[in-house]
């Protein structure tokens, strides 16, 4: 917001790199400040609402309604004994946690949050964004494999395996909004959706599929195989403590607001309010949808048991990349045919629904309801 | 060409989902289970041992101690077997309190049992914190009794230690009346739960000539198929004068575990019903004397605890203490056949599996 005030004032008076500087710089701020505030935001509002959901109260003690637990957490984190274990690879161990909590944030410093308002505004913004959520998946198999414990390297393991298997349904879905956009670009993907209506209406299908391979990346129930707390104790971060402890917990809740953040500019229309008011500026919608998807993801979080590792892959494999590869047909096809809107948005949620059901048919349940097995047997004697 | 070598993972003593200190030395290939050695003790106490130091009232707290989810049942076999090497008779209303609190504590510890299962299996202590709340409610009620909230006491050789206060009907009734609607609810949210299913059918099957050549018992015999109930195959404290069924699984894996819990919390409820209605007054507690001294002999009582068969041997050579006390622990013998169970799942199967047996490590060390 202030940069392109920066430029329209100074545009004229500073040489080129001495703006691109100051407005990097500020961008840069602004970024790192939102992510270590919506990380501490993060850690109240899931523990508030988890105990909400878990009938209980949560933290009420540090603060007004346990405002300042996070800082309390965070203090406590940061003063415990930085333990490095025997048989460590040191320098690997000791950079898996900065470099982990680099691909959040870098995230961020894409995402367009008003009109003009992305740090780094290139035309290629989305295929960044996807490389960077990939890249989450090196520090982690690097904690994992340098913290010498085979519980971490199970999970350094389980996490390869998962996301690359969730990686593709996640890039194949947004194969459908390239097609559409004709653009890589962040920004013109939301001034599209302001134009032609969110694509979680469009492509309720793609949005499906984004969403579900996106909380696959975040290591949280049901996909949280990776750090798996009942079955690995901790996973990949189980031999770090200290500070080193609490960027991988800070780097958690900035990657889930990341991956929110996403959601909302790919398919909430980003700081398109649609058919509401224009009056709010631009940055507190996409804030707000970004805090939305959070909760909606602490929601999961405090519903859904596990899944195991291959029934997880399963679910890759044989569920999402199917379906993303109809979905990009289809877009196509009606690309190609050049429907309007409104058509494309009706065929395409019909398309969803019922393919989601015929696939879940066709993939184990058959549809019906399981069956109710019989526990009570009395003798056909008694009455 | 890929080789992959074995590898010993140690999973506990110290491990979220091992329910205290169960030690798993298992040998994987990748994370497939090649073998499983279990080893125990990390919570040895001698409590055996320590019995024959103590007076027969004496021995009644200390098994408190060993299954400490379900002390009621604890306290019921102790005092039964006790009763019957002295020959001590308890009046009926004792009897009849005793079903009741037994029943409860058989429902606390299920709703706790199903919690942590639930908690293993990766829902993230939502399940857990809802069945605790039901749980609490029985604690309530124990405490009204008897003041305490996990170590009981309640049930003594010759009777129970008090009468129930005026509060406690009224705590069961209302208890009575609202839980079987949230069990429904419950069991509606999750049996059809599409994860739960595929974490659990189909999982950890026990057939039914392993579950008898093991001796399990309880839940985990029940739901391999085996109709086998000692409140009804051999009753004590009158349960042959109630009306309950024995919920019984076919295939034995982890899903019918969980289920055949749920139906026995129902049976458990229609049993305290009965027994609320039909309370006799008169004495709780036949006289008994302080220093209980049995005549020369032995004597084996087993009761239906939570957990499956639990059974107390005691021998008496005429003195105050026991000359050996012995418990069979439930929790113990239905760890027996983990080589089994185990071998060839996964990690993950691991833990739902040693969930769905329901252990108590305080009673499978003793």
């Amino acid at each position: 917001m202030i940069n392109p005030w920066i430029i329209a004032t100074f545009g004229s008076a500073l040489p080129g790199w001495l703006l691109a500087t100051i407005t990097g710089a500020i961008g840069t701020v602004a970024v790192l400040v939102f992510t270590l505030v919506s990380a501490l935001a993060a850690i109240w509002i899931e523990r508030k609402l988890i105990s909400r959901m878990q009938v209980r109260y949560g933290p009420n003690r540090v603060g007004p309604k346990g405002l300042l637990q996070p800082f309390a957490d965070a203090l406590k984190v940061i003063g415990k004994e930085a333990i490095t274990p025997f048989g460590v690879d040191k320098v690997v161990y000791s950079a898996a946690p900065f470099i982990i909590f680099l691909a959040p944030l870098l995230t961020f410093g894409l995402v367009p949050f008003a009109p003009g308002a992305a740090v780094l505004n290139t035309d290629i913004s989305l295929l960044l964004v996807v490389a960077l959520g990939a890249l989450g998946v090196v520090p982690i198999f690097m904690a994992g494999w340098a913290s010498n414990n085979k519980y971490s390297l199970m999970g350094a393991m389980r996490s390869i395996a998962q996301t690359v298997s969730y990686e593709i349904p996640l890039v194949l879905s947004l194969v459908g909004l390239v097609v559409v956009t004709g653009s890589l670009k962040l920004e013109d993907l939301v001034v599209y959706q302001i134009q032609h209506g969110w694509f979680i209406f469009l492509q309720p299908l793609a949005a499906v599929i984004f969403f579900i391979a996106g909380s696959a990346e975040l290591n949280r129930t049901p996909t949280d195989i990776m750090e798996g707390e009942s079955e690995l104790a901790a996973g990949y971060h189980i031999e770090y403590s200290g500070f080193k402890f609490s960027l991988f917990y800070a780097t958690e809740y900035s990657h889930v607001f990341a991956v929110s953040a996403l959601i909302s500019v790919l398919f909430l229309g980003g700081w398109g309010t649609g058919p509401l008011l224009d009056l709010v500026p631009a940055v507190v919608w996409m804030v707000l949808k970004t805090y939305l998807l959070f909760c909606v993801f602490v929601w999961t979080r405090a519903t859904l048991p596990r899944l195991r590792m291959d029934q997880l892959m399963a679910f890759a494999w044989k569920f999402l990349l199917p379906l993303s590869l109809i979905n990009i047909m289809v877009v196509a096809l009606e690309e190609l045919l050049g429907l309007p809107g409104i058509v494309v948005a009706v065929v395409n949620m019909v398309l969803a629904v019922v393919l989601i059901v015929q696939w879940t048919r066709l993939l184990g349940s058959n549809g019906q309801s399981p069956e109710r097995r019989v526990y009570i047997q009395r003798p056909a004697t008694a009455q | 060409m890929v080789t992959s070598n074995p590898y010993m993972v140690n999973m506990g003593p110290q491990h979220p989902s091992t329910h205290g200190v169960l030690r798993l030395r298992l040998v994987l290939d990748g994370e497939q289970v090649l073998r499983v050695e279990p080893v125990l003790g990390y919570l040895h106490s001698s409590k055996e041992k320590l019995q024959e130091e103590h007076t027969y009232l004496q021995t009644v707290p200390i098994t408190d101690r060993m299954d400490y989810l379900a002390a009621m049942t604890n306290n019921l076999g102790v005092s039964l077997a006790i009763e019957k090497l002295a020959g001590i008779q308890s009046p009926p209303r004792a009897e009849c309190l005793r079903v009741i609190m037994s029943e409860l504590q058989r429902l606390a510890s299920h709703c706790f049992a199903q919690g942590v299962f639930l908690q293993d299996l990766g829902a993230w202590g939502s399940p857990l914190m809802y069945f605790l709340r039901e749980r609490e409610q029985i604690l309530d009620m124990f405490e009204m009794v008897c003041g305490a909230r996990l170590t009981y006491n309640y049930i003594r050789p010759g009777g129970v230690s008090q009468d129930i206060p005026p509060q406690f009907t009224p705590a069961v009734n209302s208890f009575l009346d609202t839980f079987p609607a949230k069990l429904d609810e419950y069991e509606e949210l999750l049996w059809k739960n599409e994860i739960l299913r595929a974490r659990t059918v189909g999982v950890g099957v026990v057939s039914r000539e392993l579950a008898v050549s093991a001796a399990f018992s309880g839940p985990m015999l029940r739901a391999s198929g085996v109709q086998w109930d000692l409140r009804k195959q051999d009753p004590y404290c009158g349960y042959q004068n109630y009306e309950f069924d024995i919920p019984v699984g076919q295939t034995g894996d982890c899903f019918d575990r969980f289920m055949v819990r749920f139906y026995e919390m129902r049976e458990s409820l229609k049993i305290v019903r009965q027994a609320l209605d039909v309370l006799p007054p008169g004495e709780w507690k036949a006289a008994v004397p302080i220093v209980i001294r049995p005549p020369a002999g032995e004597a084996f009582q087993m009761i239906e605890s939570p957990r499956g068969m639990l059974g107390y041997y005691l021998v008496s050579d005429g003195g105050a203490n026991p000359w050996r006390f012995h418990v069979r622990a439930p929790s113990f013998i239905n760890l027996g056949a983990l080589n089994e169970m185990l071998v060839g799942t996964t990690m993950a199967d691991v833990v739902a599996i040693v969930g769905s047996i329901d252990i108590v490590m305080g009673e499978v060390d003793r």
